[in-house]
């Protein structure tokens, strides 16, 4: 018993420093800042989620520890995390950095140009 | 332009029981444990930070009408106070007394002066960062 949670706590530490090494390739190789927020705000909350749990698991599995603080942390990042890279997303288009060359889609600057007529209609 | 926070301030309504839970967790832990009055003091201020970012000063003012400057004055009362306690007793200024006391609901529980003093440390600390990151975030 003792060495199966030995074995998952071990795994999903490696799966957790796996996809924090996968969110760093992204930050690096991906074009834009939409697309690197993307990679860094999902796979690296998965990762360090995944570590976290691991830890607890081996406290937990081998001196009989209940750290509810690690509990705690996982549900702290997780509703933390992603609207951290929801706020940094959201300053970088208002303060109107450019979406890759690429893209095809920006459903969002339709929205904020019929925003702004809008506006402009009702003060004229 | 009018600007929609309402995922930030929908999540900071949530995480600012946790942190105000934690920091109160540290606070108690520091006799056995890391922590203490200074970073439990420390972390409930970020809390009040986290609001005052996802609402306006106005706001936050009314849901804690709190002056933080006479929290740094009670907190020094708090500290200078548990320090006069031992010259009471006959003993030199900052004694502090230890006893084992079985309260009705919480059972058996060691009561130490230390945490009155840690008390003052917290309200101190709490009473400085918020005066400080008020009055450099006010600008009228």
């Amino acid at each position: 018993m003792i060495e199966i949670f030995r074995f998952i706590s071990g795994a999903l530490i490696l799966i957790g420093a796996f996809l924090s090494l996968v969110a760093a390739f992204g930050v690096i190789r991906l074009p834009d800042v939409y697309t690197r927020n993307h990679a860094a705000s999902k796979s690296a909350t998965l990762g360090v989620m995944s570590i976290l749990l691991g830890t607890f698991v081996h406290f937990f599995m081998e001196q009989d520890h209940f750290n509810s603080r690690i509990i705690l942390g996982i549900v702290f990042i997780f509703i933390t995390s992603p609207v951290a890279g929801h706020l940094i997303s959201r300053a970088a288009y208002n303060s109107g950095v450019k979406l890759w060359e690429k893209s095809v889609q920006d459903d969002l600057e339709e929205a904020v140009w019929r925003r702004n007529n809008r506006v402009r209609q009702r003060d004229n | 332009m009018k600007t929609n926070d309402i995922i930030l301030q929908t999540v900071t309504k949530i995480t600012v029981f946790i942190i105000i839970l934690f920091s109160i967790h540290l606070f108690f832990a520091g006799h056995y444990y890391p922590g203490g009055g200074f970073v439990g003091g420390l972390m409930t201020s970020g809390a009040i930070v986290l609001l005052l970012l996802a609402f306006d000063m106005k706001t936050v003012a009314n849901v804690l009408p709190i002056d933080y400057k006479h929290l740094i004055g009670i907190g020094l009362f708090f500290a200078i106070g548990t320090g006069l306690g031992g010259l009471i007793f006959d003993a030199p200024f900052l004694t502090h007394a230890f006893t084992d006391v079985n309260l009705p609901l919480l059972g058996e529980t060691s009561l130490h002066t230390a945490v009155l003093f840690d008390t003052g440390v917290f309200l101190v600390v709490i009473g400085v960062t918020m005066t400080i990151i008020q009055t450099i975030g006010e600008d009228e």
